[in-house]
């Protein structure tokens, strides 16, 4: 019944092809790492000025001057490279970056975005989102299908302040994933145990069913 | 002009002022200029508009100058680390200014290089794009984002020398390099003062016109924000 965070970053993992260069947004998304699969190789970058992120450190290897966007400390590879915040969003602005797989607040039928604030109650900034999903190709979403008092965040229209216009790809929640085109929004996997009624009891957004998908 | 200072303090007399604009560097708590925000704060230079990333957090970073009301605006792209900073925010205490983190990477950059405006996709259609020219460019849209600089631009390296040339280490580097170039007057702290050719010219990051004044850190704490970690073997 329905998938776990890890279900979703595994899914997730599926989205990177070969060389990819790859960003990962805060919390789920981090998790993505944990997955990919094997023979694949890609290259994640830190917004705040690496590409090429190693694991975790270990007790021995932590080192202040060595942090991911999330602000946690990790590692580099032999393959690393470290750079300005200017040259860091050149590559993301600049469409160097193949995917970016980021959480949202709110996502709409046609692909807007919002993340980044709610007025006059969470004030914490959009970071770089704004620049991920204005300059990366394609812009994959990781949610919970619904907020915690069971309200849909897959609508006809976000609500809250946007991050971005019509920039999303792809919805993995834990019902199942979504695409989104210039056709509208289309429903193409469905978590174990869940049907498309209960996903469109969950859902506000108008979507498509994929052919076979019952 | 001799560059080298003995100490923070020393360092930002006479060039601090009530209103004035200060870039700081560092990204969340990584590459900050800890010695010189410190002794901005025992300056009680009043109504400053902040020009950096993050806020730090409540006790640490520029979080030390909202904790004394120092500082009247912010202009950054996140915040969310600093709960003071939230709430002299919601209670309009504060003014606030955010900015998608590379179009502010990309702000500084363009006003340390003499470059008044530029275009960029980030942002439109969403509340940063309101009351700015848009322009298409092969029918796609723009909105025109002005440089930024600033009285003074406090930083972080790693190594310098006594002309100023800077070296920056690994993730510390983030913004430091930009806000460099952008302050009237640009004061350094770093790691490691060296003399003059101890350095390899191939290697600096930061070359020493961007610099007008620079000194050795003391008692860095270099704390560390999330500390997260794998088992060895793992």
């Amino acid at each position: 019944m329905a998938w776990t965070r890890e279900d979703m970053a595994r899914r997730a993992a599926q989205e990177l092809r070969d060389g990819f260069y790859v960003n990962l947004g805060i919390g789920i998304p981090t998790l993505v790492a944990n997955f990919i699969p094997e023979g694949i190789n890609v290259t994640l970058q830190s917004e705040n000025g690496m590409l090429g992120m190693g694991p975790f450190p270990t007790e021995d290897e932590i080192d202040p001057d060595l942090i991911n966007a999330g602000k946690q400390t990790i590692t580099e590879l032999d393959s690393t490279s470290y750079f300005s915040s200017a040259d860091s969003f050149g590559m993301i602005r600049g469409g160097h970056i193949a995917l970016s797989i980021l959480g949202a607040m709110q996502v709409a039928e046609n692909g807007d975005l919002a993340n980044w604030m709610i007025p006059g109650k969470m004030v914490k900034g959009m970071g770089g989102a704004m620049d991920l999903v204005a300059g990366v190709k394609k812009v994959v979403v990781i949610m919970d299908h619904n907020a915690r008092d069971g309200s849909a965040k897959f609508l006809h229209e976000c609500t809250l302040p946007l991050t971005g216009v019509g920039v999303v790809d792809m919805i993995i929640s834990d019902v199942g994933v979504f695409t989104i085109d210039d056709n509208g929004a289309t429903l193409t996997e469905l978590a174990p145990g869940v049907t498309v009624d209960d996903v469109r009891q969950k859902t506000e957004a108008n979507f498509k069913v994929a052919e076979g998908l019952s | 002009m001799k560059k080298p200072y003995p100490d923070a303090t020393s360092a930002l007399e006479g060039v601090l002022f009530d209103g004035m604009t200060i870039m700081a560097g560092g990204f969340g708590l990584c590459g900050i200029p800890e010695n010189l925000i410190t002794a901005l704060r025992d300056s009680g230079t009043q109504n400053i508009t902040a020009i950096s990333n993050n806020a730090g957090i409540d006790d640490f970073g520029l979080g030390l100058l909202l904790q004394t009301r120092q500082i009247k605006k912010m202009v950054s792209s996140y915040v969310g680390e600093n709960k003071e900073f939230e709430r002299q925010y919601l209670a309009k205490e504060l003014e606030l200014e955010f900015n998608p983190q590379g179009t502010l990477a990309e702000r500084i950059r363009a006003g340390g290089a003499g470059i008044p405006g530029f275009y960029t996709k980030t942002g439109v259609g969403t509340l940063i794009a309101e009351g700015k020219e848009h322009k298409d460019f092969n029918s796609e849209t723009y909105i025109l984002e002005t440089g930024l600089i600033a009285d003074v631009s406090l930083v972080k390296a790693w190594k310098g020398d006594k002309e100023g040339n800077l070296i920056f280490r690994k993730t510390a580097r983030n913004f430091n390099p930009m806000m460099a170039t952008a302050g009237k007057v640009t004061i350094a702290e770093v790691e490691e003062l060296v003399e003059i050719g101890e350095l390899d010219p191939d290697q600096i990051h930061t070359p020493g016109i961007f610099v007008q004044r620079i000194i050795q850190s003391k008692d860095l704490e270099k704390r560390i924000e999330h500390r997260t970690t794998r088992k060895q073997g793992e």
